[in-house]
């Protein structure tokens, strides 16, 4: 490929770029929102109670406790503990 | 006459705005500066305020204004023919809607960033906020029912286009997934779905199996179905209309990154790709203009109606909400204003000049024309239609047969109106939101009650106005009401850019007479509607439908106009305006 076919190659290569740019502008705006959304969302779950803020998650996993508390209660006893440490698990 | 005349010189024209106009502009009104750090530098999070490369955001703005707007009403004013739509067309883009758009870029720029609303309300107060969601409220009702009535006559005149339309929703839906979640370019899905789009618009308009055309599963014209025993077109149009809504429904509340932002990078593309197709047709086939440079026989005067028919394409308040709202906070340096702002207005002059030559060389005779715009009315039911046609002929030019490409621009349209149609029902549940907090209506909030009323709203007013023709046949009386809410908007920004050049000791006259001209042909047109035409005192009949809306839009025009008055006579308010931000060239210099 000749000099001058290069850089007419780069041109349209630069155009379509520029093209391409200008079209998902507005698009590359949402997803970025959307994508530091759900990031916000993972983090309040994560660090949220360390901050202070009352973990939503507990709330739901209030509907393991049926199933867990059997195996919470032998594993607390385990630990040479005779009663639950938590307060508001109360095996026992 | 040869077609491309007309073409030629209205660029010229667009060329000597933009070469020497916008440059006035730049340097003597907006005086703007290199150094000034931009709303995209200050509050840089990269996700809304991002500097980008002008010509990436000229291109942005401008597929974010362009839409089926400035091809409804240039294709309706050519009742008049084509000379006074030609002249407005022309002269309005280089001294109203660059201006405006321009300006409305500017000032956000110098006030962080903020929208036109936001910059009302601070100067005006709560009176202003209430005037601006109410004039926005009516703009959107009426672009909604415009647009839902332009695209369920499409479907009806051209069955060809709805399986490709319909397609475009689940191929946007997997772009936007695919962008979310692997990221990357948009370029080649996007591609590959105008492709399938267009692929599947050959086939139909081939098939006529693939062609979903009620008005013949109904029976035909004429016959009487068991749809509220309404005879098939208008049973057609209610289904269209209520398959529609209910999608705009769902639409409207999913995520914009999921359907409507993919869907809206599909159709910058197809805007891209049609007016290319119909400049080149153009000078192909250089064909000759068969309309009259002024109707004659028009029974209803062109002034002051011309320029409530045409608003985008002319000038559009709309705009100035993209300008403000998105557009100013993405401006590398503030002298890419002139670039973003003046040039996108000529980017939608272009669509609105091309719209108007397609309708004016599409009849074989003047005849045929006076019969196609027998009267204003006629005009607007037959306007779209005509520019189809037209379009599909200059298509012609570059060896596309004539009936695919009128499937394929009945397509454009469609896409253009729909995705206006879902952003619009959007836009108009957070207004109904934002009313329901002012007014202490907490239920008016929820989203499914706003999106209700948004979408309840847009049917009445869609289904209720007679067009003499039963069910659906009058939607498009509504333009001129479009018009002319849009035209209100464009003033109320003019009137915001006028009192900051008055503040900052600039002459404020290139913006004061757009503005000034405005307002007083809408008040005008209005008058004599609402006054004469719709409240039953000529021979016509009394429209209280559009009486009612009529009045309340005047109303509105006469306020802002006393509004404007009194800003320009209190230097205090004025005052109010002053933003810490805008000064900051100045303080440095000194």
């Amino acid at each position: 490929m000749s000099p001058a076919e290069g850089s007419w190659w780069e041109l349209l290569g630069r155009l379509v770029r520029g093209y391409d740019q200008s079209l998902r502008l507005g698009h590359e705006a949402e997803v970025r929102r959307e994508l530091q959304e759900q990031e916000d969302i993972v983090l309040l779950l994560l660090f949220g109670e360390a901050m202070g803020l009352p973990n939503p998650a507990s709330y739901y996993t209030l509907e393991l406790y049926p199933a867990l508390i059997e195996s919470y209660h032998e594993w607390h006893q385990r630990m040479g503990m005779d009663h639950s440490p938590l307060d508001h698990i109360r095996c026992c | 006459m040869n077609a491309i005349w007309l073409a030629v010189a209205v660029v010229a024209l667009y060329i000597v705005g933009w070469l020497w106009y916008s440059r006035f502009l730049a340097e003597r009104i907006y005086c703007l500066d290199p150094r000034f750090t931009t709303p995209a530098h200050r509050y840089r999070d990269g996700v809304d305020f991002v500097p980008t490369n002008k010509w990436v955001l000229w291109g942005h703005h401008f597929t974010s204004v362009a839409g089926a707007a400035p091809i409804v009403g240039p294709a309706i004013a050519m009742y008049w023919g084509w000379g006074p739509a030609l002249a407005w067309v022309a002269l309005g883009t280089v001294f109203a809607a660059g201006v405006h758009d321009f300006g409305a870029l500017v000032l956000s720029n110098r006030h962080r960033g903020q929208s036109v609303g936001t910059m009302a309300n601070r100067l005006i107060g709560r009176r202003a906020k209430l005037l601006f969601l109410f004039i926005i409220l009516i703009l959107i009702l009426m672009v909604n029912a415009v647009f839902a009535w332009v695209i369920a006559n499409l479907f009806i005149t051209n069955p060809a286009a709805v399986l490709p339309v319909i397609l475009q929703v689940p191929v946007a839906i997997w772009i936007g997934y695919m962008v979310l979640r692997r990221g990357g370019s948009l370029l080649v899905p996007s591609l590959i779905a105008l492709v399938i789009m267009y692929g599947t618009a050959i086939l139909t308009t081939h098939y006529e199996f693939l062609q979903i055309d009620l008005v013949r599963w109904f029976g035909g014209e004429g016959e009487t179905t068991a749809l509220f025993g309404l005879e098939a077109t208008p049973a057609s149009f209610l289904v269209w209309i209520l398959v529609l809504l209910a999608y705009v429904y769902f639409a409207s509340t999913l995520p914009v990154w999921k359907l409507l932002q993919p869907r809206d990078y599909i159709n910058a593309q197809q805007l891209v790709v049609g007016l290319g197709i119909l400049y080149i047709g153009l000078f192909v086939m250089q064909p000759e203009v068969t309309a009259p440079a002024y109707n004659t026989e028009a029974t209803t005067s062109w002034f002051p109606l011309l320029f409530i028919t045409i608003a985008c394409g002319a000038i559009s308040g709309f705009h100035g909400l993209v300008a403000s709202g998105t557009s100013s906070k993405q401006l590398d340096k503030e002298t890419d204003a002139r670039t973003v702002g003046y040039l996108g207005a000529l980017g939608e002059g272009t669509l609105a000049l091309i719209t108007i030559i397609a309708v004016a060389t599409l009849f074989a005779s003047t005849a045929e024309f006076t019969d196609s715009y027998s009267s204003f009315a006629a005009a607007g039911q037959a306007g779209v239609g005509n520019f189809v046609e037209g379009a599909s002929q200059l298509a012609g030019g570059i060896g596309i047969p004539s009936d695919v490409a009128a499937t394929i621009v009945a397509l454009i349209i469609v896409c253009f109106a729909a995705t206006t149609l879902d952003s619009a029902v959007r836009l108009l549940r957070y207004i109904i939101g934002e009313l329901g907090t002012e007014y202490r209506i907490p239920n008016l909030t929820r989203r499914h009650v706003a999106t209700s009323l948004a979408v309840g709203l847009t049917a009445f007013l869609v289904l209720v106005p007679d067009g003499g023709e039963g069910l659906g046949s009058g939607g498009y009386l509504l333009w001129p009401l479009f018009g002319t809410s849009n035209q209100l908007l464009a003033g109320i920004t003019l009137m915001l850019i006028s009192l900051w050049l008055y503040r900052k000791g600039r002459s404020p006259i290139p913006t004061l007479i757009p503005m000034v001209f405005l307002l007083a042909m809408t008040i005008w047109a209005m008058t004599e509607q609402v006054v004469l035409e719709w409240s039953g005192l000529r021979e016509a009949d009394a429209e209280w439908l559009l009486f009612g809306l009529g009045a309340v839009i005047l109303g509105f025009a006469i306020w802002i106009l006393l509004e404007a008055v009194r800003l320009f006579r209190s230097r205090d308010e004025l005052e109010a305006l002053r933003d810490p931000a805008d000064e900051e060239p100045e303080r440095e210099r000194s």
